[in-house]
């Protein structure tokens, strides 16, 4: 029963507490990049999850094994693998989005969540919690995608998922599609973020006060 | 101070008073600015009155909301929330949709002013930031010119656009004389582009108004008089070099100097004292470079005005200039390499 808590636990801190996108702010690159669309996103975020779950899966297997002195490149060497079977499939599913992210499928195997999840986590650690702590991160990340993409394609073009919201008449925000309009989109989401974090951490500072208060008049 | 009132008031040094305040400071720029925006008014209509409220709405709700509860009084009493609107509004069309607007506001004084942690904080002058970001978010609308209105009360109704649509109405649009000169070679005439009769910005027409402000302004010694001298002259020499290799394509020294933003920009927004060197030699090369890049960009670039994002430039190079213009400490060498 606690091994399947802490299972839980070990996807549930990707997804929130230590999302790697809003909190540990990795994964930049296919972030900015591809979230033009909402479309876009979930696609690049279901290449991602399969890469990162399977990796973590095959590298914690592997972990008794893995020579330390060359983990580095046999991490990638497995990941590239994947992101080879990814990009294959998606060019036979949806070569359309495919041609739409480009070089950034291939540049999975660069993404730092990945291989960040392999070194400090799937290395180390059993299949079923490597396993877990993959679809914390990965989905994580997908949400994180998500997020931005909705927001900079409803904006950006008045659609989200291709379906227009506002009608003909919208004026679309041209800078929502571009590159500022990610920057700018994930620096207002980061500040949301650490604006929840920041008043959480008050609460609960507000709410242990009066316990160390009261104890120390009793000390007097 | 009637308040306390003590009879023996003991405080640590600077003992001097010194008169000038930030509220008194953005008074002042408010008196300068005055007359320019009230000929903008008149030269376009009510709507202009329009754009100019609702943008320092949006500035100053955004202000407010941002500023935790117990400085909102002291911040929002300096008035530099509203100024900073109001600076916005006089580089918009008079044209524009009002939510728009409220939006550049909103904008230019939360990510150009609040984020950086408020006044005196932000590296970017807020104004422009807001018009760089609505410049890139809605450029046809933000190009579309409206001339002189026939009755001062004539809402153009692009301003009445329901927030988040465009208006159903095509505006036609009345080239600029930066315009005219960069796609048509047509140059305007001095003595109206010094009048403010032309097409443009709602607060930017007026040069000779605009310059009686900024002359105020030095004389009030709100700003550093190197920063718009440094810019007239090397804009003013920059452009009587290549207008003497071709007059018709080129601007000439008046024209670049009384068209566009220049006035506007180089006597508000870029001698603002938070976002330009600290340094004399330091203000005399960040007003150099906003010269040589208005021309450049005017010229050579896609756009027929260049000053808001020269001042943007300069602005990022603001820090470097500040540190390589350090005056030497008095009483030791230079230092080592």
């Amino acid at each position: 029963m606690a091994e399947k808590m802490s299972g839980y636990d070990e996807m549930l801190k990707g997804l929130w507490r230590e999302n790697p996108v809003f909190v540990q702010v990795l994964g930049m690159c296919p972030m900015l990049a591809v979230t033009n669309s909402a479309v876009n996103a979930v696609v690049m975020g279901v290449a991602t999850f399969f890469v990162l779950v399977s990796s973590s899966f095959l590298v914690s297997s592997f972990r008794g094994v893995i020579p330390k002195q060359v983990r580095i490149s046999i991490y990638v060497v497995i990941i590239a693998t994947f992101v080879t079977v990814a990009d294959y499939t998606l060019l036979a599913l949806v070569p359309a989005i495919h041609k739409e992210l480009g070089a950034f499928i291939p540049l999975i195997v660069a993404n730092c969540i990945i291989l960040g999840r392999q070194e400090a986590f799937a290395s180390k650690n059993s299949v079923k919690f490597a396993v877990f702590d993959a679809i914390g991160s990965a989905g994580g990340f997908m949400f994180a995608l998500l997020a931005l993409g909705s927001v900079r394609e409803i904006l950006g073009e008045g659609k989200i998922f291709g379906i227009p919201l506002f009608g003909d008449n919208f004026e679309p925000w041209i800078i929502m599609i571009l590159p500022p309009g990610g920057f700018i989109t994930l620096g207002l989401i980061l500040l949301f973020f650490n604006w929840v974090t920041a008043r959480r951490a008050a609460r609960n500072q507000l709410q242990a006060q009066p316990v160390t208060s009261s104890r120390g008049s009793h000390i007097q | 101070m009637s308040e306390q009132d003590p009879r023996l008031l003991l405080q640590p040094a600077p003992l001097l008073q010194q008169g000038m305040t930030t509220p008194q400071a953005m008074k002042d720029v408010w008196i300068a600015l005055a007359p320019a925006t009230l000929f903008g008014i008149w030269h376009f209509g009510i709507s202009s009155l329009l754009v100019i409220i609702t943008t320092i709405i949006g500035a100053m709700i955004t202000e407010w909301a941002f500023t935790p509860p117990e400085k909102r009084g002291h911040v929002m009493g300096d008035w530099s929330g509203a100024l900073t609107g109001l600076l916005l509004a006089l580089t918009l069309p008079p044209g524009l949709p009002l939510w728009m607007a409220f939006l550049g506001g909103a904008v230019s004084t939360g990510l150009g002013k609040v984020m950086w942690g408020g006044l005196g904080n932000n590296i970017f002058n807020p104004a422009l930031v807001g018009r760089a970001f609505l410049l890139a978010t809605f450029p046809i609308v933000m190009t579309t010119w409206h001339g002189s209105v026939d009755s001062f009360f004539t809402i153009h109704p692009s301003n009445l656009a329901m927030p988040l649509m465009q208006s159903a109405t095509d505006a036609v649009s009345q080239a600029t004389p930066l315009g005219l000169l960069k796609f048509q070679q047509s140059a305007t005439a001095t003595g109206s582009l010094l009048l403010g009769t032309t097409t443009g910005s709602l607060g930017e027409t007026s040069a000779l108004l605009l310059l009686l402000g900024g002359i105020f302004l030095i004389l009030r010694r709100d700003i550093d008089w190197r920063i718009p001298v440094a810019i007239f002259i090397t804009a003013a020499l920059f452009s009587a070099i290549i207008n003497s290799f071709d007059a018709v394509k080129y601007p000439s020294p008046l024209f670049t100097l009384f068209s566009g933003g220049m006035m506007l920009g180089a006597l508000f927004m870029a001698p603002d004292p938070v976002t330009s060197p600290l340094t004399p030699r330091g203000a005399i090369i960040f007003g150099v470079g906003i010269g040589l890049l208005v021309v450049l960009i005017r010229v050579w670039g896609g756009l027929p005005e260049g000053v808001m994002y020269a001042i943007l430039l300069m602005n990022a190079a603001t820090p470097l200039i500040d540190r390589a213009t350090q005056p030497r400490v008095f009483g030791r060498g230079r230092p080592r390499e």
